[in-house]
């Protein structure tokens, strides 16, 4: 209410503040053409240098900069993701390397597992024959000695046997006679000393 | 006599008088704030387009800003038809914001408020798109006046109608600039006078109508000036893409 009641004044003074003053200056001075041609020269005068210099000079400046900045940021925009890119190449790179020289780790550990087995069963190999040849010539020996062992016994027999005749009776007897004897009597009693 | 509220349009010589067979032409406080406007446009993007970075300063970038703006403005309406005359309408609008926004400095003078300078710029603009439309379309310019899917019975009433409102373009748009200013200015000027004259018991009352005013002003200025910029590319538009 009371903001409406000074706004009505303040519209009631102002009609009559401009009666009083429009009386006194004669109206708008915009209608007064005594300036009117001063002013369309002025305004073509220099409207027309603002725009030849903006047109001519500025605005291309601008638009050129403008432009370079697009082409610019672009261009960073490619590099960027060309690093990115050659990056990822360098990760894959780098992963294929790792997972190669993984291999081929593994590779020298298991030739070198083999290599030793290798070693190892070819030692083995050669222990094993050695020790077979040795077991071999051994069990020649053994069957030589077996072999060998009833003639030789024979042979201690005889000997033993014409001692004993010669101390007992004191006479020789023929060696014939005592190994037919030996022999005969080794014959029956073989299974019994060897036992096979 | 200064508180007329409609002294501060007067015009005035600066100077001496220059005539040329008869014609005064004069320097006055019109022509010194149009020049101050010019000078203060051309230092600014001078400025800001003196040093070239990629990422621009503050200067730069009001210089940028300013060009994306009208440029979008003009392909907004215009089309790219209108790139040609983006210097023009750069131009344009930059002057009438310049003269707007300096009119608002406290003693200063607003070249715009006054309805001679509005006209010439708009008649100057009136009849270069009508020179532009005649040149691009020929005589087929004349379809302008003849809106498509009209009744036959009406098309004579249309076309008369639609001659005035195209003839009456130069003069919508200069009084539009010219009145907004002149009142606006007025306004703010009778406002202050009443600020004296109430004294400091009432005068608080109309000072923050003043400064309220002051906001709103800044607003129209810059309002006024996209409005005449705007007005001129869709005029343009009329001219260059001729689809009615």
């Amino acid at each position: 209410m009371f903001i409406r009641f000074v706004f009505y004044y303040l519209i009631l003074s102002f009609a009559l503040f401009t009666n009083v003053n429009s009386a006194e200056s004669g109206g708008m001075p915009q209608l007064n053409p005594e300036f009117w041609i001063s002013q369309i020269f002025w305004l073509t005068l220099s409207f027309g240098f603002l725009f030849i210099i903006l047109s001519k000079f500025i605005l291309p400046k601008i638009s050129n900069n403008l432009e370079l900045r697009k082409s610019q940021i672009l261009e960073n925009i490619e590099t960027a993701e060309k690093q990115k890119k050659e990056s990822e190449n360098k990760i894959k790179e780098y992963e294929t390397l790792i997972l190669n020289s993984k291999n081929q780790a593994r590779n020298y550990f298991n030739d070198a597992r083999k290599k030793i087995q290798q070693d190892i069963n070819k030692k083995r190999e050669k222990l094993e024959n050695e020790i077979n040849e040795e077991i071999n010539n051994a069990e020649k020996e053994i069957i030589d000695l077996k072999n060998k062992a009833p003639e030789k016994i024979n042979k201690i027999a005889m000997e033993t046997s014409a001692d004993l005749i010669k101390h007992l009776i004191g006479e020789e007897i023929n060696n014939s006679s005592i190994s037919a004897i030996v022999e005969d009597l080794a014959k029956k009693n073989k299974d019994k000393y060897y036992g096979n | 006599m200064a508180t007329n509220p409609m002294h501060q349009f007067n015009v005035y010589r600066i100077g001496p008088e220059i005539k040329i067979d008869q014609i005064d032409i004069s320097f006055t406080n019109a022509s010194l704030f149009m020049i101050i406007s010019c000078v203060s446009i051309l230092l600014i993007f001078n400025l800001g387009t003196s040093k070239k970075n990629i990422i621009p300063n503050k200067i730069q970038l009001l210089a940028e800003l300013s060009y994306t703006f009208i440029s979008k403005m003009i392909n907004d309406t215009a089309g790219s038809k209108g790139k040609p005359y983006f210097g023009f309408i750069f131009s344009l609008f930059m002057f009438v914001l310049f003269c707007n926004m300096l009119g608002m400095l406290p003693y200063a003078f607003t070249v715009t408020s006054h309805i001679i300078v509005t006209f010439v710029l708009a008649s100057f603009i009136f009849i270069g798109v009508t020179v532009i439309g005649f040149i691009k379309h020929g005589f087929g310019y004349l379809k302008l006046f003849v809106p498509s899917g009209v009744p036959i019975v009406l098309l004579p009433l249309i076309v008369v109608i639609e001659i005035i409102s195209y003839l009456s373009r130069p003069i919508s748009l200069s009084v539009r600039l010219f009145a907004n200013m002149m009142a606006g200015h007025t306004m703010m000027k009778v406002f202050g006078g009443f600020v004296i004259s109430l004294g400091i018991v009432g005068g608080w009352l109309p000072l923050s109508f003043s400064v309220a005013l002051t906001g709103l002003e800044i607003l129209v200025a810059f309002l006024q000036a996209y409005v005449f910029a705007i007005l001129t590319c869709i005029y343009l538009n009329d001219a260059l893409n001729l689809h009615h």
